[in-house]
Formats: structure tokens, C-alpha cells, sequence
């Protein structure tokens, strides 16, 4: 399954400068494992020393916060987009 | 009472808003400062750590700004929140300032009395230029903006920072865009839109909005997001509050504070305003300020959080009269309930009747009409004295945040003409016969 996902300005550094790359997988945590595949030390910035999502990055399948959704374990569609997001901002 | 006299002693200086060629005097200032890895970035227009997304704080040199005249420096600033200026992120030569802070700590023996506190003080917010505390951070995110040459200014808002962002974007010249929930309360949208701002009415909640705001800080990056890409700046306003509770109290700290929760900063920084105090050497350093937080139970993730003793803070769909604070997925929620356990308050939240019921005691006790903000906080104030949390003696503030004009929606149905008459001396004093009757029925 090929997705879209757009990628933050703390991250482009990463991507040659790209905002919106695709990646592959049936979940939302193979996808970012893909992106990591594509631009090495993505999942560093983005996942603990756990592997869970850094405490300040939020993901979003379709707008939608996927901490709402099921997770890492959320499945994804073709064509949907995620979003990797700072999550200071607000308020 | 305490605050702005009738004539304000400002210079002419102060009120200038024309972008200055004097060198910015920021001194103290020294850089960011990650709060989660500890890595250091210039003071630029940066809002997360680019290495694990945690937030930035603004790191100052306190030696360099404590001095023997520090105080009178300050007491003979403006009356507004840049008598502060030393300690906050820009320089105080050409604010972006509508006259924002400085207002008034107001005694509030009536609302004491009832509540069995001695010595209850509300710092009144509804004082402020459009209404709320907002216009305290945005004036130095604007300042902060143009002097990082910023010619748009933008936010994303439930509707209090949208009113102040278009007031000081009006104020300082500078093109605005302005995104808001589409189902705001209809005054906040009105006394937005007036001042000419592009305002976008998006259809979600708060945190759709927000999401879209911090996506669209990427696409747009010479776009100056008050409350994303200038964050760490803006943040700092809401110290102003802290530091004029001491001042108001004769340099004296409080000993316990009550502080509305939405995304959290505004306590983490109250917290802060009172520690920078103390570094400066205004205000007795041993001191603890209890500092308490209040939600809407309709939006509570950070008092659910603290109640089940849990360091994540879960996101939630917010449902709750009190739309300045349904913020479901707040950024500082976490900083804010360590502030709050390291100062042994606590963290309550208030149903959508019980806020109603804050707002209408507020109003009764001290002649103060507060927006739901404020009921939040009076009706989880009222929880914190039940509970004991807050003691009967202690010197206790409790920060009303925005103006009532602002949220009639939210009373509208539970206050209104005591009784309608035609306009005849009879049909009065028949109406008045009733409600001295009534009224003896109440008191016996």
C-alpha cells in the first residue's frame, strides 16, 4: 500500500527538503518504518529509546490523531496521507 | 483595590508603533533552550527542539538583570505589563502594545467570606485591551515578530487570542490571518472580524485547527504563528501575571494561585514568573507558591492525568460550555501538572453547570463578569476549598482570564428580567409587592 506523508520543516533536513514523500506498508508504523528505510535517522527523531512516539510528535492518518484511531497498529488506505506533527503548538 | 490609575503616566515613547532603526537592547536574552534534551538554539523563530520536538524555553542571564534599582526601574515603568520588560524576551523601546497588564488585584472579601477563605484576592484579566489575558502574550509575540522581520501575523484560536491577535496585528500595521473553530460563541467571531483580519472559520474543533495551524507553519514560514513558530516568546507574557501579583502585594508572594488550564502554558509560566522572582532577588527566595490548576470537566485530560497519578497525558474529544479552554490535546499538559505537583496544589475540573453556577457567584459576590474561563476557575477554587487543598488562611489568587461579554451563550438561559411590567406606576409597585414577598419567603 503506497500513502503520502508530509513531513515537518524540523524534519526536511532529512528528506533533501521534501514536504510530502510516499512510503509503503499496511499500518501507520510500517509506513514510518518506510520512511526511515528511505531517509535513515527518521525514526530516531520521531520514536524513544522504546520505539514508542516521542512524547511531542503526534501522528495523524487522514487528519485524524491516530492516538484516537489504534494506534501505530492503525491500518492505512491507498492514497490516505499521514502527518507528522509537532505537537507544541496551541493554546 | 490595586492597578492603573485614571490617568496613565505612559511616555509617548511606549506608544509609538513604528519599526525602530535603534539597535533592540534584548541584553538578557540569551537563547532556547530544549526542555526535554536540553539542546540550546539562537532566539530565532523556533518552537520545537529539531532534534526530539520538545519544547523551547527562553533562557535569560538573571545576574545580568538583577541589579540594586531593578525595583524602582520597574516601579517607575509603564503601567502596563512592559514595566516587566527586563525580564521578558524583546525590548521594551517600540512594543506592539495596546496597554495591556498591570491590572487590577482586587480583594475579594465577599466571595472570601463565603467561601470560608481570609484573605481571597481575583486578579481581574476581563481588564485587559480586548477583553482577556491574551493580549499580555501577544504583545510580545508581535514585538518579537517584527524584530525577527515578520510582516504577517497568524494564530490559531478559541476565540480570545483571535480577538487580541487582530486588535495588535490592527495596532502595529501588520496583515493577519486568523483561524478560528467554525462554532465559536458569536461575540468572540464579531469582535474579531471588525478589526479587518483575513478570519478563517474552520470546520473541527480547536485541535483541528491547531493541527492544521502547526502543518501550515512548514508551507508559510514567513508567517509569524503566534502560538507556533513564536511560541516560546509569546509564552512568556503570561509571566507578567505572576509578576504583578507580587508586585501588587507589596513584592510579597502569594501563597497559593489558581490558574484556568487549556493547553497549560499560562500556568507553567505563571510558575516561572514567580521562580524568575525570586532569582532576581525581588521576592523572599524560600517561599513556595502553591499553584493549583482548574478545567472544564467536559476537556479535563491534565486533571484526569493527575488524579490517576499518570505522567501521559491522554488527547480527548472536548464537550464543555467553556470553549476557551476545550483545548483536548494541550501542548504544555505535562509541564503544567509538574508545576503543579512540585508545588503541592492540585488539579480539579468543574462540570458545565457548576462553571455556570462560578461564573453567576463571581458576578453576585464581587461585581466581576467573567467568561467561562473564569467560572472554571471559581468553581473549581470552590472544589479546592472544599477538599481542603486550599487552606482557610492562606493568601490564595484565583486568575480571572477573560471578560463575560464574551460568552453570554453560556448564561443567557439562567439570568434575565426579574419580572417584565407595562410602564404603569401600578403595575410596578404590584410587581415589587410580589418580590418583597418572595423574598421574605427566601430569608425565613
Amino acid at each position: 500500500m503506497t500513502v503520502k506523508v508530509r513531513i515537518p520543516t524540523q524534519l526536511r533536513s532529512l528528506t533533501s527538503g521534501l514536504g510530502q514523500i510516499d512510503a509503503e506498508g499496511e499500518t501507520v508504523g510500517q509506513v514510518l518504518n518506510d520512511v526511515n528505510r528511505l531517509f535513515p535517522g527518521f525514526n530516531e527523531r520521531v520514536f524513544d529509546e522504546e520505539g514508542k512516539l516521542r512524547r511531542f510528535v503526534n501522528v495523524f492518518l487522514a487528519d485524524e490523531d491516530v492516538r484516537f484511531l489504534d494506534g501505530l497498529e492503525t491500518p492505512v488506505k491507498s492514497d490516505q496521507v499521514i502527518s507528522v506533527v509537532p505537537a507544541v503548538a496551541g493554546g | 483595590m490595586l492597578g492603573k490609575p485614571a490617568q496613565c503616566e505612559l511616555n509617548e515613547k511606549t506608544w509609538c508603533q513604528c519599526p525602530s532603526d535603534e539597535e533592540d537592547h534584548l541584553s538578557a536574552l540569551i537563547e532556547l533552550v530544549c526542555k526535554e534534551c536540553s539542546r540550546h538554539f539562537k532566539p530565532e523563530a523556533l518552537h520545537v527542539c529539531e532534534f526530539c520536538f520538545g519544547p523551547l524555553e527562553v533562557s535569560y542571564d538573571y545576574e545580568q538583570i538583577s541589579s540594586s534599582t531593578l525595583k524602582e526601574e520597574i516601579q517607575n515603568g509603564p503601567n502596563t505589563m512592559w514595566r516587566y520588560s527586563k525580564l521578558l524576551p524583546v525590548s521594551d523601546s517600540l512594543p506592539v502594545d495596546l496597554g495591556a497588564g498591570f491590572t487590577p488585584l482586587i480583594r475579594a472579601d465577599r466571595l472570601g467570606s463565603q467561601l470560608g477563605l481570609s484573605h481571597l484576592y481575583i486578579k481581574d484579566d476581563t481588564r485587559n485591551p480586548t477583553g482577556s489575558f491574551k493580549d499580555r502574550v501577544v504583545s510580545v509575540a508581535l514585538t518579537k515578530a517584527r524584530q525577527l522581520g515578520f510582516k504577517v501575523a497568524a494564530c490559531a484560536s478559541t476565540g480570545n487570542l483571535a480577538n487580541s491577535v487582530a486588535a495588535h496585528a490592527a495596532r502595529a500595521g501588520m496583515e493577519a490571518y486568523i483561524f478560528i473553530p467554525y462554532d465559536l460563541e458569536k461575540a468572540k467571531v464579531v469582535t474579531t472580524a471588525v478589526y479587518g483580519s483575513n478570519l478563517i472559520a474552520v470546520k473541527g474543533n480547536y485541535d483541528d485547527v491547531n493541527r492544521l495551524c502547526a502543518e501550515l507553519t512548514s508551507e508559510v514560514p514567513d508567517w509569524a504563528f503566534v502560538n507556533v513558530n513564536v511560541r516560546p516568546y509569546y509564552a512568556e507574557g503570561s509571566k507578567t501575571l505572576a509578576f504583578e501579583v507580587a508586585e501588587q502585594l507589596g513584592f510579597n508572594l502569594p501563597d497559593h494561585v489558581v490558574v484556568p488550564i487549556a493547553s497549560g502554558s499560562q500556568l507553567t509560566k505563571v510558575d516561572k514568573g514567580f521562580e524568575e522572582l525570586k532569582k532576581v532577588g525581588l521576592v523572599n527566595s524560600n517561599k513556595v507558591v502553591r499553584i493549583s490548576g482548574a478545567q472544564a470537566t467536559g476537556c479535563s485530560p491534565v486533571a484526569q492525568a493527575f488524579r490517576q497519578n499518570d505522567d501521559f497525558i491522554r488527547p480527548v474529544k472536548p464537550d464543555t460550555i467553556a470553549k476557551s479552554l476545550a483545548i483536548g490535546n494541550p501542548a504544555d499538559g505535562y509541564y503544567a501538572m509538574e508545576a503543579v505537583r512540585n508545588t503541592g496544589g492540585s488539579i480539579e475540573s468543574a462540570s458545565d453547570p457548576e462553571i455556570v453556577e462560578g461564573i453567576k457567584l463571581l458576578a453576585r459576590t464581587e461585581g466581576i463578569f467573567t467568561e467561562t474561563a473564569g467560572g472554571v476557575t471559581v468553581a473549581n477554587l470552590v472544589k479546592l476549598v472544599e477538599s481542603g487543598v486550599v487552606d482557610k488562611d492562606e493568601v490564595v489568587v484565583a486568575l480571572i482570564t477573560g471578560h463575560g461579554l464574551k460568552t453570554v451563550e453560556a448564561i443567557e438561559s439562567s439570568v434575565g428580567p426579574t419580572v417584565t411590567i407595562e410602564p404603569k406606576l401600578n403595575s410596578f409597585m404590584e410587581a415589587y409587592s410580589e418580590l418583597e414577598f418572595s423574598s421574605e419567603i427566601e430569608v425565613e
